[in-house]
């Protein structure tokens, strides 16, 4: 099962804070159809896709979402009800199995259509925590506050991380153009600002995934995919230690990130990126979310699977000989995805 | 997200779930008034409790432990403007409340008492706040039997009020009196030749009976002063200057209020004129004077106030 496994292609929509009427297929087709274009590939051997039924409210809305792929004749197909990094994993596990080339991974999301902090409420512990409401800017406060109080951080810290997500995301043609934060904004959930906090966003991504001389044939530099790992913290927010993502820590070690040039952080709090660069051992020379990141553009159930792209592309565009793609679900970074990649495959 | 929806997914009448034997011992102790915790077998107690060790995914004991109902804070945050879900509909905190006796924490609602919507976290709620539940009258076995938590006392509030007739007495009813026509008495000791403003009937240097009576100005000297940051009823703007007022003619100073200039420019020394109210407002009260205004005259040496100090 020790396999060459590259990202050879990556596509985004540029993301809104509403995606002015297009349902989910028409948001997703063009990007399916430019990566298929990109590749010169129309049928994969496997594709699978990351995205939350919840988010439309129709259960096995994401049936609907293979309309953009076109499934017929009859294709291997999975999903994940996770933000579509967990899609690539499945796809990166199934390619490794050999008997398949190439792999269609996408995610797509719209926040536009239902309170998503609602939503996500929906998701926590039943018998606990979803009959007191709690959204889940509230419960990434409790975090930040945690996280502040034993590494002895400031506020100004997290706008500083905010400010230079904002700008680089104004580099970025597929991000917001958000302007730079204002520090006499008054508190979402202090100690969060509404700046700190990843914008709704609408929008959708694609990756194409293959294996040894099937990369190299589709891409001048494939961005070899050299480790990937993901870990759970514990379910209960009250029996871990807020200030620290240990699955983090794991995960990283697990993928190899040590030594990357550029890290992607899905942090969708500005202090979740302090918490994760503590946890992956990323120094100041790191360069960290050239993109802008979350807190830039957030489309939901793709963000994290953006973050792997972007890193990806840094790695075939030569300007990274390795890079790192982060994603995470659940309230309080309790689960994170590490995806090492570089432009040479490990020998 | 629109304001109102058009498909809307819900279970009508809530989602039916079984709890099993740990959840439901919970809650049941819950409805009872009770928070409990499950010992794992490494010892630590969990609560709320699970059905594993979240550190080793084993098994817990069947040993179940009183916690609480105190606990300290371990993390918070403020919701300024709650939002329709929310347990209070005023500004409060989230809290991981870890209950004495437990290993973990719990999150609930801390209702830090009243507050205008968008108010700032208050001072004092801090990590490491001690706090207890609010139970519900009514209680069902949820985690919403707990109202919410609330801060431990620390502090009472008593009330603190006796009423009283006081005769003042003779010399100073008297110059209760002639205060009350805007005039300003004293008596002068045929001892010391002092004049005592406001007069007793006594020279409390001498110790003998005091009657000649003798009007003084409502002009004077400021003969010492401080500058006060706690608003009072009397001077609500801070900062405010009380002083001590030499009136002319007087032998003793009085207390007072200084006004009509900033605060950093008053000084020893300086000349001072009483600013009275309005006539008609005027009673048996020194309140009859607001405050003391500065005077465009040249300050009085050190050296001849000296010993009014």
């Amino acid at each position: 099962m020790n396999r060459e496994i590259a990202v050879v292609a990556f596509v985004q929509t540029r993301h809104a804070a509403d995606s002015g009427g297009l349902s989910e297929v028409e948001m997703l087709a063009p990007v399916i159809t430019e990566i298929k274009e990109r590749t010169g590939v129309h049928r994969f051997g496997f594709t699978c896709s990351g995205s939350c039924d919840y988010l439309e409210g129709k259960p096995f809305a994401f049936v609907t979402a293979l309309d953009a792929v076109g499934a017929w004749p009859p294709i291997s197909e999975s999903h994940v009800e996770m933000d579509a990094a967990w899609a690539l994993y499945e796809a990166y596990v199934r390619l490794l199995h050999g008997d398949v080339d190439t792999a269609l991974v996408y995610g797509f999301g719209k926040s536009s259509q239902a309170d998503v902090r609602k939503v996500m409420t929906a998701q926590l512990d039943p018998y606990y925590l979803a009959p007191l409401g709690p959204d889940q800017v509230s419960l990434a406060a409790l975090q930040a506050r945690a996280y502040l109080e034993r590494a002895g951080a400031k506020e100004d810290d997290l706008r500083a991380v905010a400010a230079r997500s904002r700008a680089a995301g104004r580099d970025n043609p597929y991000a917001l153009h958000l302007e730079d934060p204002d520090g006499s904004q008054g508190y979402d959930v202090a100690p969060l600002r509404p700046y700190d906090i990843a914008p709704d966003t609408d929008g959708a991504a694609a990756i194409v995934l293959a294996a040894g001389d099937k990369a190299r044939e589709l891409c001048e530099r494939p961005a070899w995919i050299t480790g990937i790992d993901h870990r759970a913290d514990a379910h209960g927010l009250g029996v871990r230690d807020l200030s620290r993502s240990e699955s983090a820590r794991i995960a990283g070690e697990r993928a190899g990130a040590a030594g990357v040039e550029v890290a992607e952080l899905h942090a969708q709090f500005s202090h979740e990126e302090l918490i994760l660069r503590e946890a992956l051992g990323l120094g100041d020379d790191v360069l960290v979310n050239p993109s802008g990141g979350a807190l830039s553009a957030n489309p939901i159930m793709a963000a994290g699977l953006i973050r792997i792209g972007e890193a990806a592309a840094r790695v075939q565009d030569g300007t990274a000989a390795k890079a790192l793609g982060h994603a995470s679900s659940g309230p309080c970074l309790q689960q994170n995805l590490v995806c090492v990649l570089e432009g040479e495959p490990r020998g | 997200m629109p304001s109102s929806p058009n498909h809307v997914l819900e279970f009508p009448g809530g989602y039916t779930r079984s709890v099993g034997p740990v959840i439901g011992r919970f809650l049941s102790e819950l409805r009872d008034g009770r928070l409990v915790g499950v010992r794992t077998a490494g010892g630590r107690v969990l609560v709320p409790p699970t059905e594993y060790d979240p550190d080793t995914g084993a098994a817990v004991t069947d040993e179940w432990v009183e916690v609480g109902p105190a606990g300290t804070v371990q993390s918070w945050s403020w919701v300024p403007n709650p939002r329709p879900d929310h347990p209070l509909d005023r500004p409060f905190a989230w809290a991981l409340i870890k209950p004495d006796g437990a290993d973990t924490a719990l999150l609930h609602a801390l209702d830090m008492g009243e507050f205008e919507a968008g108010a700032e976290p208050p001072r004092f709620l801090k990590t490491g706040l001690r706090v207890r539940p609010k139970w519900r009258a009514e209680r069902g076995g949820g985690i919403g039997d707990i109202e919410c938590f609330r801060p431990e006392v620390t502090m009472i509030n008593a009330p603190t009020r006796l009423e009283y007739t006081l005769d003042p007495g003779r010399a100073l009813s008297r110059f209760l009196e002639s205060i009350s026509q805007g005039r300003i008495l004293g008596h002068r000791c045929p001892v010391c030749d002092s004049v005592i403003v406001p007069m007793k009937g006594m020279c409390s240097r001498d110790g003998v009976p005091t009657t000649e009576e003798v009007e003084v100005a409502d002009t004077g000297t400021v003969t010492t002063f401080a500058v006060n940051n706690i608003p009072d009823p009397r001077a609500p703007e801070v900062p405010f200057v009380s002083a001590y007022i030499l009136l002319d003619g007087a032998d003793l100073t009085m207390l007072a209020l200084v006004a009509g200039i900033p605060a950093d420019q008053v000084r020893i020394g300086m000349r001072v004129k009483a600013a009275w109210r309005p006539r008609e407002e005027w009673g048996p009260t020194m309140n009859n004077i607001r405050w003391f205004e500065p005077l465009d005259e040249p300050d009085v040496p050190f050296e001849r106030i000296k010993d009014y100090v």
